[in-house]
């Protein structure tokens, strides 16, 4: 039963995740790019949970450099995308 | 369930709503920014309700771990130039391949029985997400310049798929002996990861937008797959929300250069290196212009379209464009930008490049909404683009860029041409714009034409 909500998830998330993309101007073709790169780094919850429960020197070793990339993932793709969205400004706004 | 557990659950939960929601501001300017500080808060609730996980150990090493890890992402994401912005995404995302490919080998490497279904999510999301991994980092290197040259040889498509097939077998083997032997998982991740190299190294540093949002997307998915491995559902949705995302992502760039994404990746024609016997000779002369009579032209003009390209950013002069701008639409001309959807490395880099000199999005415009407006413009400036305004495009069926989406500047009465010399674009096609009759061309360097043109109109 567990798989079958699992793939019912994976269809919906994939349906959601075409639609919410799909009326995207060309114009933030590459901060969307970069956003959607940063929510991927929520593979940083999943290095925490592989390292928290890790046990051998072998597993612990690996998870380390799990939760390492990881939090490169979420941290460098946080901010590139923040960087590039705080740019972006309306001439309408500046006259005001 | 324990108290505790509900509690994060409810965390993952709103994580989960946040990210989608955060992604679907992504999709408008206005909100762009809000959606990215949302998207963030989330990561950062997930993160800390984690550390709460009953039976969390390693806790130092966690924190040491991301403090590194986070650490220097954070430096060098601040610290990079917005030119570069392209391949650091690139890093980044492989750093979440390599870390999905870490969970699935520290998963497997344990232990403790796994149900098949499990085992075999596990296996294809590490092999994704090492291929991801390996991938983005040859996608780097490239963009970097650090790798220069493409690898390309004869028979190179059959190697991978060689290796490919190679990579399939052993993880079937792995699978069924999985309680007996350790050793094959080991190969697999070594297997994936030299296959990474080896679908990346021959693709030319033009396609290299296109690669990287695919490697995009398959950290995504690699990520979801995880996520069912450790039965955490934030991480399959945010996972597959992404990988469903970067796909459609993925088409729409392919498009936009006129590609298909199986051209991009098995065929070599993002590449400086192809050279085109064309009929450059026959085309006539092309026709110089000194900058005191460009800026002349403009000033007096009553709608003037910037066209900039990848030669305008190389040069840096984003900012003397739009200072020149400024200083035309205060004589009251229509200015207004117009952006192929390739200009630059990716389709929105140059928006970002306008953006940080300043440039009003309002005043930017896709290829199809100015296409028609190039009829009634007086003067249409092209500062460092080229194939993307060759109208061969349009008219002859044996270029290479045929069918391509172009801005038809050519439509306009007078074209400007700001360019170093008299070659040929990135394609290495000639540009049939450079030779018509009321086409001009002013030569130098982009930074230093526009602060001519600031110079020359202020005097006016």
């Amino acid at each position: 039963m567990e798989t079958f909500i699992a793939i019912y998830i994976f269809i919906l998330a994939a349906f959601t995740g075409y639609e919410v993309i799909s009326k995207v101007p060309v114009i933030l073709h590459t901060p969307m790019m970069s956003g959607s790169n940063f929510i991927h780094g929520i593979v940083l919850v999943g290095a925490m949970i592989a390292l928290g429960f890790a046990e051998t020197n072998l597993e612990k070793t690996i998870g380390f450099i799990g939760v390492f990339l990881a939090a490169g993932n979420a941290l460098g793709g946080y901010v590139a995308t923040e960087r590039m969205l705080e740019m972006f400004k309306s001439s309408k706004k500046d006259a005001q | 369930m324990l108290n505790s557990e509900i509690i994060i659950q409810v965390c993952y939960l709103i994580a989960a709503i946040v990210f989608i929601l955060g992604l679907k501001r992504m999709s408008s300017p206005t909100t762009a920014r809000l959606g990215i500080v949302w998207a963030g808060g989330g990561m950062l609730l997930a993160t800390a309700a984690t550390f709460f996980t009953p039976g969390m150990a390693n806790i130092e090493l966690i924190i040491i771990a991301i403090a590194i890890g986070g650490g220097l992402a954070w430096m060098t994401a601040k610290k990079v130039a917005m030119t570069d912005m392209p391949q650091m995404i690139a890093l980044y995302n492989g750093m979440g391949g390599g870390a999905a490919a870490a969970i699935a080998a520290v998963e497997m490497f344990k232990v403790h029985e796994l149900e098949i279904s499990v085992e075999i999510l596990a296996i294809i999301g590490g092999i994704i997400g090492a291929i991801s991994f390996s991938g983005s980092i040859i996608a780097f290197g490239k963009l970097q310049g650090i790798i220069k040259g493409s690898f390309r040889f004869k028979g190179q498509n059959l190697l991978n798929l060689l290796i490919m097939l190679l990579l399939i077998l052993i993880s079937i083997t792995t699978l069924m002996d999985f309680e007996l032997m350790k050793n094959p998982v080991v190969a697999v991740f070594i297997i994936a990861l030299v296959f990474g190299i080896a679908m990346t190294l021959p693709i030319g540093g033009a396609d290299m937008p296109v690669v990287i949002s695919l490697y995009n997307a398959l950290t995504g998915l690699a990520v979801g797959f995880e996520g069912y491995v450790l039965q955490n559902y934030a991480m399959i949705i945010a996972g597959t929300v992404v990988g469903a995302a970067g796909t459609l992502l993925t088409q729409l760039m392919a498009k936009a250069m006129n590609r298909s994404l199986g051209n991009v990746l098995f065929s070599g024609f993002g590449d400086q290196s192809i050279s085109v016997e064309g009929d450059s000779e026959n085309q006539g002369e092309m026709k110089p212009i000194e900058s005191s009579d460009a800026s002349i032209m403009m000033a007096f003009a009553q709608k003037v379209i910037i066209i900039p390209g990848y030669g305008m950013a190389v040069a840096q002069a984003q900012q003397k464009v739009w200072e020149f701008s400024q200083l035309l639409i205060e004589r009251g001309v229509d200015v207004k930008f117009a952006i192929h959807p390739v200009a630059r490395r990716m389709p929105g880099h140059m928006n970002v490049l306008l953006a940080e000199a300043g440039v009003p999005y309002d005043l930017i415009y896709d290829a199809e909404e100015i296409n028609q407006e190039f009829k009634n413009c007086d003067v249409a400036l092209v500062i460092g683009a080229n194939d993307v305004v060759n109208p061969v495009a349009r008219t002859d069926p044996s270029s290479p860029i045929y069918g391509m989406p172009i801005l038809d500047a050519d439509y306009s009465a007078n074209i400007i041409v700001v360019k170093r010399g008299q070659g040929a674009g990135f394609s290495g096609i000639q540009n049939s714009l450079f030779f018509l009759d009321n086409t001009k061309m002013l030569y130098g360097d982009g930074k230093e034409v526009a602060a001519n043109l600031v110079q020359t109109i202020k005097e006016l």
